[in-house]
């Protein structure tokens, strides 16, 4: 970690500025939310995904699942953003604790189909519940709610909304750093090295996978509910398995073993989607699409492994 | 009272009898080797102790407990710790922190999300004294797939040492190894025992190896125990002769 600090300082300095500097280079202000946001959300998954070595497919559930709870809190509950943050990451978190024992004993393929197959399960009561979460119309009539601090009221309008979203981003971000510099960050990283060897010093495995499974699902759900703020709305498609491709696609894009993998993963995603899709509507999946396969076929340790190590393909 | 017993212990694979009421038992501070020609049945032998897979029938007793259905993982915290005979470590990871994954699941801070800086201080010791013991300070810092092959077994051993254990399996340690490696990991066997005073049990192929360093020996042939002594007693068994070494002369 030692010299690394610069990159990090740049970074940070980069987030807390961005407002100002990205009308200059073309972008916009809810752009740079929108990429902190799934920037989050893989940040979450990669913890399983690049540093637990468990290859989920199912994260939009508690994606998903953070932005219902956030939109429900704010309908049936109070007018309250903070309290929609905590109700939404909750959701997810707990969501991931309780489904965690059910996947944690598969490994491979079988965890990446288990996985899909729960998120399948929240999507379609999502989608079939009309009553509570408006169906497949999606859930509405919330929105996001000014904040008070001793008197004064502060409207999440696009700026302050962003400095709201990189708020719970670095207490995000910050989390995955702590970890990945603990014991249980060592852990996990031994159990994506070496299973057997990690059993064999009495590691219990899948204990691990499920601690991992259940942070991951709670910054997936902190992310969701920042989503569903964001847009003031949240539908099933946000529970969709193709919405758990696509932070896979965040994660792998960015870099798997790099804790800022995703975070670049999410620029060019979202950056590609919000700019592509403005020249060519409907086809910015296809460019997505080919990009990925030329990061997986020769960059496989993302844009950041490029960056890190010069360009040396596979 | 011994530290390993083994009671009649039978493994079959199919229709292969891999071991066959198998009867074994080691006592605390020995160096005691296993051998037996290819198919003998040994790292069946260290997979029943270690618990990778359990045994059809008889018992295994360690330290005073039976552990014969126990998981692995709970072996491990009993003390008994082993090694593979194909390398298993953390391939991408530097040397300090493979044997650090190890001394944190010894003290018991594997799941700890935010260690204190004075139990940081402690795993960090710790390490530093794994590393001072097996020789390894000055590769500390490197990655362990980029090691030598002989580098990369002592690393294993250093990662099995990480748990303290009260008995250290060890599956043909200088396998592969040139007659360099093989003298510094027999050097390492033979320090670890005489001067961490460590219960050793080793599968070994280098007779050279086993008889210039074990104080007992157990000879495994078609899934028996064919005899079991000191090396005086077995290089001098008459039945050994017959089914081993005059077999490997």
């Amino acid at each position: 970690m030692r010299g690394r600090l610069p990159a990090n300082v740049i970074i940070w300095a980069l987030l807390l500025t961005a407002p100002f500097w990205l009308p200059l280079i073309g972008g916009y202000t809810a752009l740079a939310s929108r990429i902190l946001i799934f920037a989050l959300g893989a940040m979450g998954l990669n913890l399983l995904l690049g540093f637990t070595g468990m290859m989920s497919f199912g994260q939009a559930a508690y994606f998903g699942l953070g932005g219902y709870g956030a939109g429900l809190a704010l309908v049936h509950l109070a007018s309250s953003s903070w309290l929609a943050v905590l109700i939404g990451t909750l959701a997810g978190g707990a969501a991931a604790l309780l489904i965690g024992p059910l996947v944690m004993h598969r490994r491979g393929i079988y965890f990446a189909m288990i996985t899909v197959a729960v998120g399948q399960i929240f999507y379609f009561i999502a989608e079939r519940w009309d009553s509570f979460t408006g169906g497949q119309d999606g859930l509405t009539g919330f929105s996001r709610q000014p904040l008070h601090f001793s008197g004064y009221a502060i409207s999440l309008r696009d700026v302050p909304f962003y400095y709201f979203v990189l708020f719970f981003f670095a207490i995000g971000a910050g989390l995955v750093a702590l970890l990945l510099h603990s014991p249980l960050g060592h852990t996990f990283v031994a159990i994506r090295e070496n299973r057997r060897r990690a059993t064999f010093l009495g590691i219990h495995v899948e204990r691990y996978v499920w601690a991992s499974f259940a942070i991951a699902g709670l910054i997936g759900g902190l992310a969701g509910a920042l989503n569903a703020l964001q847009n003031n709305f949240i539908s099933p498609e946000n529970l969709y398995w193709v919405e758990s491709g696509n932070f896979v696609i965040i994660a792998v894009l960015g870099g798997m073993r790099s804790f800022w993998g995703p975070l670049i993963g999410s620029i060019i995603f979202i950056g590609v989607q919000d700019y592509v899709s403005s020249i060519l509507p409907n086809n910015w999946e296809t460019v997505i699409g080919a990009l990925f396969i030329v990061v997986v076929l020769f960059f496989p340790t993302g844009v950041l492994g490029i960056i890190r190590r010069g360009v040396r393909p596979a | 009272m011994s530290l390993l017993r083994l009671e009649n212990v039978s493994r079959s694979f199919g229709r292969l009898l891999a071991l066959q009421n198998l009867s074994l038992e080691m006592d605390e501070g020995q160096l005691y080797a296993v051998i037996g020609p290819n198919g003998a049945g040994k790292t069946t032998l260290f997979n029943l102790i270690s618990g990778f897979f359990p045994a059809n029938s008889g018992e295994i007793w360690f330290d005073g407990a039976r552990i014969t259905r126990l998981a692995p993982e709970r072996r491990v915290a009993a003390g008994l710790v082993r090694t593979f005979q194909i390398t298993e470590i953390f391939p991408e990871l530097s040397v300090f922190e493979n044997i650090r994954i190890g001394v944190e699941a010894q003290m018991g801070c594997s799941s700890k999300p935010w260690p204190s800086q004075s139990l940081a201080r402690q795993i960090n010791r710790r390490v530093e004294e794994i590393l001072t013991v097996t020789d390894l300070v000055l590769r500390a810092d490197r990655t362990v797939s980029v090691l030598t092959h002989g580098d990369q077994r002592v690393v294993e051993v250093a990662i099995a040492l990480s748990r303290r254990p009260k008995l250290l399996l060890l599956d043909e340690p200088t396998a592969g190894m040139g007659r360099a490696e093989t003298d510094h990991m027999v050097n390492l066997i033979r320090s670890l025992h005489e001067k961490q005073k460590l219960s050793i049990l080793f599968i070994e192929h280098d007779m050279d190896v086993v008889f210039g360093i074990a104080d007992r020996i157990s000879v495994l042939h078609y899934g028996r125990v064919l005899a079991a002594g000191t090396p005086k007693e077995i290089a001098a068994d008459p039945r050994v002769q017959a089914a081993y070494l005059g077999e490997a002369a």
